[in-house]
């Protein structure tokens, strides 16, 4: 600590600058990596995506054995299990009650969430271009006489970023309306299975499928999407991305914090 | 100066009859007080008499039913970069359990503009060594949880302190650490506002004490005026005769923690009661320190009553 005299009201301009939503951000991906339940979800994802592709090469039929597929197979764990650090992202400042930091550094809280809500989205490219590297030197290694083997539409590349995207904003959205971990992983897993669960009454499935976000999640990774697809699937993903995103919004801007 | 100083020249901490209920209850009822520059305010109550909901009202993490809080002449949530203006400690045990100690306060340095290079200076200030600092805070016992969070109040250089229960879980040479760095703090021109359950920990190092209970202030201003309006101690013999005696003048008389009598009156006023009844006393002075430990004494008590119910 230095022993010259603390400046009051004459603070520089620099100290006084609001901090940006980019160093924010940074701030928020460093949040998702530096905890040990971050690192070991982080290196779960890696772990799985590679025994996916190495599953795949080894045992696919000789149409999986493309890049597309196996990309798609790559994916699959991320999609599944990386939600779950953005759930964490944002439940354990209430879990572990880091709010109390957080919000006395940032009181704006709704900026706050944004940046949380951008790292996900960065983690989800990186987490998409790692699952793209990883799905290329499997390919190669072990696919390269297969006709066609790196064909691969853009718009499916475009739809296998969004299926990460999508699943890591929804996460985060839970972890925000429920600012609890355990119910948000719980929630997060259990209310899509309890649909499709529902789904076996035949008068309802109609209804239930429409609004069922894993079969719109993982559609993302088959095939380039038509008009229809799209329409369907935007609608279904938008409610699920959205719903719980303006339920924590609200709860986590009207609340007192800290209780 | 100028621009970031449009409050009262001077008060860097305002509560201006802050209240907050829940649930129809007034926790805190009508809270006001000051923190000045270049001095240490003691906040002094009992668990639950409104001291954390009151600083967290302060910090914009709570807002209040009626009243208002300044800092640094404006609202909290206003400041664009709090961080580098005020600490704030609110909870010590508010740290990820599965972070490292030395990573927290390099996610407050980079949130705020800090070089992180002055995370380690903050972790020799505040002794945390290094195999402290690498470890995860679930490991740290509560006294290095306080450390961490002191460290982490003071990254970004702030005129105002902040502190809830700072002292909770310290050892005595820790509080006596804890003491010089705070009174330092404030010789520099800072202003520190702290939180105590336990007279002794801030009576040594505030030079203004504001005590609530029951979500009100029961009293406040500089340690000599609060001891000066403390009362009088006297023993006698005859202690029976004297409370008696005191009774029909019209002062009120209790008995003190440690014995004699504590009355609402002067010195002066309670010799000649004594004399009058023919009293011989053993001692005869200001209340001072066991007025207001008896003070103090009185609010923990009704504490406990309002526990059982």
């Amino acid at each position: 600590m230095s022993a010259h005299a603390i400046d009051r009201g004459s603070v520089p301009a620099g100290r006084q600058a609001r901090p940006g939503l980019g160093r924010l951000t940074k701030v928020e991906l460093r949040k998702m990596v530096d905890t040990r339940s971050g690192f070991w979800l982080l290196l779960a994802v890696l772990g799985l995506s590679l025994l996916a592709v190495v599953i795949t090469i080894l045992a696919g039929h000789e149409s999986d054995r493309t890049f597309r597929h196996v990309l798609a197979n790559a994916l699959a764990p991320t999609g599944i299990l990386l939600p779950v650090v953005g759930i964490l992202l944002v439940s354990s400042e209430w879990s572990q009650r880091t709010a109390l930091v957080s919000f006395a550094l940032v009181p704006d809280r709704k900026r706050l969430i944004a940046a949380k809500v951008l790292a996900g989205v960065v983690l989800a490219l990186i987490a998409t271009v790692v699952g793209i590297i990883l799905a290329a030197l499997g390919t190669a290694l072990a696919s390269a006489d297969i006709p066609h083997v790196w064909t691969i539409p853009v718009g499916l590349l475009g739809q296998d970023f969004l299926y990460v995207v999508t699943a890591m904003v929804i996460g985060i959205g839970f972890g925000a309306a429920l600012l609890s971990s355990a119910p948000a992983i719980v929630l997060y897993f259990g209310l899509p299975a309890g649909l499709a669960a529902l789904a076996a009454i035949h008068s309802i499935r109609g209804t239930i499928e429409s609004i069922d976000p894993t079969t719109a999640l993982e559609s993302l990774t088959g095939s380039v999407f038509g008009a229809e697809e799209w329409g369907q699937a935007a609608l279904t993903l938008a409610l699920w991305m959205v719903l719980p995103l303006a339920i924590g919004l609200w709860r986590i801007t009207r609340r007192d914090i800290g209780g | 100066m100028g621009a970031a100083r449009k409050g009262k020249a001077g008060v860097m901490i305002e509560a201006e009859k802050l209240t907050k209920r829940f649930g129809g209850r007034a926790v805190v009822d009508d809270v006001s007080f000051r923190c000045e520059p270049g001095t240490v305010t003691g906040f002094l109550g009992p668990n639950g008499a409104g001291k954390t909901t009151t600083m967290r009202m302060i910090c914009g993490f709570a807002g209040p039913d009626s009243g208002r809080a300044a800092v640094c002449g404006g609202r909290y949530r206003d400041l664009p970069n709090p961080g580098r203006r005020i600490g704030v400690l609110l909870d010590a045990s508010a740290q990820h359990g599965g972070r490292r100690g030395r990573e927290a306060l390099a996610i407050t340095a980079q949130t705020i503009g800090v070089e992180e290079r002055r995370v380690d200076d903050l972790l020799g200030l505040v002794r945390l060594d290094k195999s402290a600092a690498k470890k995860r805070v679930r490991q740290y016992s509560l006294g290095m949880r306080q450390r961490l969070g002191i460290a982490n109040a003071l990254i970004g250089e702030p005129e105002v302190l902040i502190l809830d229960e700072p002292a909770n879980g310290l050892d005595p040479e820790g509080m006596r650490w804890m003491r010089g760095l705070l009174k330092d703090f404030a010789d520099r021109g800072g202003t520190v506002l702290l939180s105590s359950h336990l007279l002794h920990e801030v009576d040594a190092i505030a030079d203004r004490l504001v005590i609530i209970g029951d979500g009100k202030i029961v009293a406040q201003g500089s340690r000599d005026e609060l001891l000066s309006d403390a009362g009088t101690l006297v023993r006698a013999e005859d202690a029976a005769a004297l409370s008696g005696a005191l009774g029909a003048a019209g002062h009120a008389a209790r008995e003190a923690e440690g014995g004699g009598l504590l009355v609402d009156a002067e010195p002066r006023a309670v010799g000649v009661v004594a004399r009058d009844a023919g009293i011989a006393l053993v001692h005869l002075a200001p209340a001072g320190d066991a007025g207001l430990e008896q003070l103090f004494f009185d609010l923990t008590s009704g504490e406990k009553e309002e526990v059982a119910v």
